[in-house]
């Protein structure tokens, strides 16, 4: 037993917990706070795993804007619904159900220690084509040039999930502002972080992304970051989020997508979609990073600012 | 950093199987709209976590990227599910008043929802 | 055993004894305004005194700086969090939560 080993038992019991008791809490609001500590403790056990890129993602998402969404959706729902979890089964079917699903765990412990401890998985493969992928961090590699595919759909997924959600307004609100009214006092000690905070967020946004190609960060970290300030400034009342139908902001959204399709069909024309040749890769990774970060971080801040809501500021 | 991290590679994938079956068993057995978003969420993570630690077999390679960037826009599009089964959700409690899928026969007032469990 | 590892040990030491102060001052204070207190002063004194005990131990400027940066970040959050949470809690602004489950 080294002192690594108890530390990382220690974070998987407390991360276990966590999540027992985020689904079996009886209040909501507990849950939901339970839920965001287990966030952090994963985010750490990614750490652990030297996984920092997943780290920051499951800190920053993972627990910061799920989290986020979830007390939101909570509070409207508590005004509207009654609440009673009702029509919740037995003993007997609770009982079965917690049998299964102990076995579908069981199953997935069984196949991974049924793994080859020797495997090695894409490393290899990732180490040596790195020299040519542009970037040295292989996280960022893998993202925007070996598997770009993957990073374009989901970013076109984001933007899907946006104008799903949009189209849940009424009629009457459709094109209009985003969320409720926020109620802070100009003066006020949020007004004053609010003002405060965005020229360091700005600053770490930036060095999240530049820094993303050769060290962990990236695009999505770099976003959150900027959403996240973005969401601070309109809830201290500092500014407004645009309206839906705004041309700057619909403009914003899909700037970073279309510019990463465009530089795909450049590679179509060169010979493969996506493909970047290794001498342009860097200035070209860098360049749909930056349109990524701006998308990625109008999205992200609507998306937690929910549907149009109102027509008057 | 190294070293000990081969077993805590297991220790990690062990700890994802766990959250898989403690995050399927709240989606299945809560009935809470909202519990079984949060419950969805606990499963994703788990499941991540299963992947990146199996990722991580051979200390001497440490992680393996691949799982690592699968991980991150996995955890982008659970957050797009989440915030659009969220707006869904906030939309049908605002239209039925109610926050579960269940029949609830039994129980359309609050006060004897409390009753109703009480025994179960 | 460095004087420097000394320093970082005791450093680190001293802010986990915050933390724990303040977990425990969460835990058992009475009202939300004392754990709030509790809260709020041990965990940023306890993370100071972890990052001053780490400084050292860098390398270099920069990484410094981002440690320093991570703490005054932490600070400014938390204060601000705590004054807002203080805020809604004063007579007249608390919406009492049902107490019993599931709300």
């Amino acid at each position: 037993m080294t002192p690594a080993l108890v530390f990382d038992g220690l974070l998987a019991l407390l991360a276990v917990a966590a999540a027992m008791a985020a689904i079996g809490g009886r209040d909501l609001f507990g849950s939901v706070a339970f839920f965001i500590v287990y966030g952090l403790l994963i985010a750490i056990a990614w750490v652990r795993l030297d996984a920092i890129d997943v780290a920051l993602a499951e800190a920053a998402i993972g627990a910061g804007l799920t989290g986020i969404l979830l007390i939101s959706a909570l509070a409207r729902v508590e005004r509207t619904a009654s609440s009673g979890e009702s029509g919740e089964g037995g003993r007997l079917a609770k009982i079965a159900a917690a049998l299964l699903c102990a076995g579908v765990a069981g199953a997935l412990a069984w196949a991974a220690l049924a793994l080859d401890p020797q495997g090695a998985g894409l490393t290899p493969l990732i180490s040596e084509a790195l020299p040519q992928a542009g970037v040295g961090n292989p996280v960022t590699a893998v993202l925007l040039n070996f598997r770009a595919y993957d990073t374009l759909l989901e970013s076109i997924v984001l933007l899907f999930a946006l104008v799903a959600v949009w189209s849940l307004a009424d009629d009457g609100n459709w094109g209009g502002l985003p969320g409720l009214r926020q109620h802070a006092r100009s003066d006020g000690v949020l007004a004053t972080f609010g003002r405060l905070l965005p020229p360091f967020g700005l600053v770490v946004a930036v060095y999240l992304v530049w820094a993303g190609s050769e060290n962990p960060g990236g695009a999505f970290q770099g976003g959150t970051v900027l959403a996240a300030i973005w969401l601070l400034v309109a809830m201290a009342g500092i500014t407004e989020l645009p309206r839906v139908s705004s041309l700057p902001l619909r403009a914003a959204l899909v700037f970073g997508p279309a510019f990463f399709l465009a530089v795909g069909a450049i590679g179509a024309l060169a010979g493969t979609f996506l493909g970047l040749a290794p001498a342009a890769a860097k200035a070209i990774i860098l360049a749909v990073e930056a349109g990524l970060t701006l998308s990625i971080a109008a999205t992200l801040a609507l998306l937690v600012a929910g549907s149009p809501q109102r027509t008057q500021g | 950093m190294s070293g000990a991290l081969g077993h805590s590679a297991t220790l990690f994938a062990l700890t994802g199987a766990a959250l898989v079956g403690i995050g399927l068993y709240g989606f299945v057995a809560r009935t809470h709209l909202l519990r079984r978003v949060l419950a969805f969420n606990v499963i994703g993570s788990g499941v991540f976590l299963f992947f990146g630690a199996t990722g991580f077999r051979r200390p001497d390679l440490g992680a393996d990227p691949a799982p690592q960037a699968l991980i991150i826009t996995g955890i982008i599009v659970a957050l797009s599910l989440t915030a659009l089964a969220l707006a869904l959700i906030t939309r049908y409690a605002a239209l039925s008043g109610r926050s579960s899928l269940e029949d609830e026969a039994p129980d359309d007032e609050a006060p004897d929802a409390g009753d109703e469990r009480g025994g179960g | 055993m460095t004087p420097i590892d000394l320093y970082t040990l005791a450093m680190i030491a001293a802010g986990a004894f915050f933390f724990f102060a303040g977990t425990l001052g969460l835990l058992r204070f009475p009202d939300l305004h004392s754990r709030l207190h509790a809260l709020t002063k041990a965990d940023n004194l306890g993370l100071g005194l972890i990052v001053l005990g780490l400084l050292p131990r860098m390398g270099d400027v920069a990484t410094m700086l981002k440690m320093l940066l991570v703490w005054v970040l932490v600070v400014g959050a938390a204060a601000t969090v705590a004054q807002l949470i203080a805020r809604i809690a004063l007579p007249g602004h608390l919406r009492s939560r049902p107490k019993d489950d599931g709300r």
